[in-house]
């Protein structure tokens, strides 16, 4: 049987191909059935060493890491690092090796820097997943997205999908833009023109264009993405206030009006509800944020399943 | 003591010389060139040249040595050895070391480094303000006694134009080139890469090609206004070359160099986080590194001078945002110019002197070097343009491995080099010792 996920790290999306990608969404389809089980633990991973490193604060990702390695049986170890490794004076490889000499199998880990999870692949002999690396990638959260895309509307090719925000230092933008595009959907991007650059445009080899507002990438979407706003950015001169960007780049219901009757509205969280999301829209049917949460515990046990040697079930 | 040369091939544009010559030195000075056919004298230790290329000495404008402050990651010594090694016969250290390279002690104490490690020529820059801190003027006539050769803020570039007007003023009287490290950082404030698809993609900082260009083009207007000389550092972006071409086409003082890792590598290199690709002006997307090397062929570029900046390996193993930016490139850059350049075509062999050689020794104003003329000084870079070779960093004289050509293959090197008179440097012997 071949398999259709065969890497050891899970360093980002844009080195998958779509074949992989359907691998791992149709290995998590298979562990749904686990969480909703009234004994919700299976012992697929016994024996397994599963590092939790996060040098970032986290709660819904780290939570669903450490739940998803504990329903597979895997012993799971959070270690929380303020910042960097640099704070302690220790360099990121020394960081991987001293880790690495534990024999843990799996390294999930977590960093305010893009490429962290690649240098540390480099060292380690563990397999190491990116549970979020800078501004780059965040890969589990689009495969957690285009599962519940896939639960909603029955497939992701041809879909029309609208991502609003801050694309410039988003890593859920980029992975889910190379997942979407690489699936065949066709991607919308559109925010402040500060935060999304026109050379964006070229980071998909097809399948994405960068939109003059934000209307106009939401019009007749099926899905509707919506990032979270970092205040900081503000501080930062790219955008005047709050209230502006809620004005003019936030998900209102008359803008999502725009979008297909029956589009459906992501958002990663956590959400700044009242800016980049109106309550009601957050509120409303339409919005599968906590689906996104529930199916993100699937996906991350079958990307730790197939980390540690698992084969994909399809 | 007399030294012959024989026959070699002796290319010296400073003098229109490009054919068979034996080269007579003695007691460190150029003292004759012999045809082939005429007879040296009695009782010369003779240097056998057959099939290679004899030049003026190899002089790097721009390099960092990490003494005084930071021996750690590379002193004098093992800075003069790593350029030896790389057919440089002189260099020219900036001067953010630690203290700053801001007044004649330290400047006196460079040269003196330089002088007791016994290889390369050292030449130092003197810093264009008090601890490059770009508010006050450093004393740079003093510094020019001492044997500065250049002022710089390399690296912490003048953050304003009345501080740069008030350098390029005064720098002049004392015939002092003026180096830029051109960079708006009001621009590049947080950027680790150049900005484009590459940097979009990968999620890091860029640093955009036009903060390099504006203060290259405010550079320029500044150096017409003055009639100082200006010398722009490794200029990597296409506007900016424009900018020097059009500046010098209409006689403005202006000159600039380019690093080897410029015209050999794009930001693409940047795709997998290794460390070793960070340095700062970033490695710039395809159309700039033509542009660059455009520059090279046409003339509109200088020099090649390779911003050797050595790192320890424990700051370069830190994450890419964090990583210090800059590359060793002593050892590889006459490789790269003959990989990349010479044997593709771009620039034939007389150019090379002229870039590495004959332009530098004129843009610094070193008299007696940048050539072979009888009564020069004999620094002479001996190279084979055909010698296949691999670089290895754990072969490498520097102190530091941050080099990113490390397992390379080049075609083309220096084999010999002699400064003063004095072989320092010999691949030919060190591969007879093996």
């Amino acid at each position: 049987m071949e398999k259709p996920f065969r890497r050891r790290d899970l360093l980002g999306i844009r080195d998958l191909t779509a074949a992989e990608i359907k691998g791992i969404l149709d290995t998590a389809e298979n562990f749904r059935e686990i969480n909703m089980r009234e004994i919700k633990k299976v012992p697929t991973l016994r024996g397994k060493t599963v590092i939790n490193l996060f040098f970032e604060n986290s709660t819904r990702t780290r939570t669903s890491f450490e739940l998803a390695a504990k329903r597979l049986s895997a012993d799971a170890i959070n270690i929380s690092v303020a910042g960097s490794s640099l704070s302690k004076g220790e360099t990121i490889v020394d960081t991987a090796l001293n880790l690495d000499a534990m024999q843990p199998d799996c390294i999930v880990v977590r960093h305010g820097s893009a490429g962290v999870p690649h240098q540390l692949a480099k060292v380690s002999k563990a397999a190491v997943i990116n549970a979020g690396d800078g501004a780059n990638e965040h890969p589990t959260q689009a495969l957690l997205d285009a599962m519940t895309i896939r639960e909603h509307k029955g497939r992701i090719e041809g879909l029309k999908v609208a991502i609003i925000g801050d694309i410039l230092h988003s890593r859920v933008a980029r992975s889910n833009i190379h997942l979407l595009t690489k699936l065949g959907a066709n991607v919308r991007v559109a925010g402040p023109g500060t935060l999304v650059p026109n050379e964006f445009e070229h980071i998909a080899a097809a399948g994405l264009e960068v939109c003059k507002n934000v209307e106009e990438a939401i019009a007749n979407a099926d899905v509707v993405m919506i990032l979270r706003i970092q205040r900081e950015r503000q501080d930062s001169a790219f955008f005047p206030t709050l209230r502006e960007y809620a004005i003019h780049f936030g998900l209102t219901k008359e803008r999502l009006d725009l979008a297909n009757p029956d589009a459906i509205v992501l958002h990663p969280g956590p959400m700044n509800r009242g800016i980049e999301i109106a309550s009601e829209v957050a509120d409303s049917s339409r919005s599968l944020i906590l689906d996104q949460v529930k199916y993100g515990l699937a996906v991350r046990m079958a990307v730790l399943y197939l980390a540690t040697g698992g084969s994909a079930i399809v | 003591m007399k030294l012959l040369i024989s026959n070699g091939h002796l290319i010296d544009p400073a003098a229109g010389e490009n054919s068979g010559m034996n080269v007579l030195v003695s007691n460190g000075v150029i003292e004759a060139w012999l045809k082939p056919n005429e007879t040296p004298p009695e009782g010369c230790e003779v240097l056998d040249a057959t099939g290679l290329v004899v030049a003026p000495g190899f002089i790097d404008l721009h390099v960092h040595f990490r003494e005084p402050g930071q021996e750690h990651k590379e002193t004098i010594a093992t800075g003069c050895a790593a350029a030896v090694a790389g057919g440089w016969t002189s260099v020219c250290p900036m001067p953010n070391t630690n203290p700053i390279n801001d007044n004649a002690a330290i400047t006196r104490y460079i040269i003196e480094q330089g002088e007791r490690s016994g290889l390369a020529n050292v030449f130092p820059i003197g810093a264009i303000t008090k601890f490059s801190d770009g508010t006050e003027l450093a004393e740079m006539g003093e510094m020019k006694a001492a044997g500065a050769v250049a002022v710089s803020d390399d690296g912490r570039p003048l953050p304003n134009a009345g501080i740069m007007l008030r350098a390029m003023q005064y720098a002049k009287d004392f015939g002092l080139p003026v180096v830029d490290h051109c960079e708006d950082k009001s621009l590049t404030a947080g950027g680790v890469m150049h900005e484009g698809r590459v940097s979009m993609l990968l999620g890091l900082k860029g640093m955009p090609a036009i903060a390099e260009e504006l203060d290259v083009l405010r550079d320029i207007m500044l150096a017409r206004e003055t009639g100082a000389h200006v010398h722009i550092a490794h200029i990597s972006t296409k506007n900016a070359l424009e900018a020097v071409r059009r500046a010098k086409n209409v006689g403005i003082k202006v000159t600039c160099e380019a690093a080897p890792h410029h015209f050999t590598l794009t930001d693409e290199a940047v795709i997998g986080y290794d460390t070793n690709f960070k340095m700062s002006p970033p490695l710039r997307s395809a159309e700039h590194r033509e542009a660059v090397i455009e520059g090279l062929r046409d003339g509109t570029i200088d020099a090649i001078a390779t911003d050797h900046a050595p790192h320890h390996h424990d700051e370069k193993a830190l994450e890419f945002d964090r990583a210090p930016f800059g590359i060793t490139g002593l050892e590889t850059a006459v490789g790269l110019a003959f990989s990349e350049l010479v044997h593709q075509g771009i620039i034939d062999l007389p150019r090379l002197v002229e870039l590495c050689s004959t332009k530098p020794a004129a843009i610094f104003g070193l008299s007696g070097r940048g050539t072979l003329r009888p009564g020069s000084i004999a620094d002479i870079t001996i190279l084979d343009p055909h010698d296949e070779w691999k670089y290895s960093n754990a072969e490498s004289r520097s102190k530091s491995r941050n080099c990113p050509f490390n397992g390379r293959h080049f075609l083309g090197r220096a084999v010999t080099t002699i400064v003063g008179g004095r072989p320092v440097f010999d691949i030919r012997k060190l591969r007879l010792d093996r």
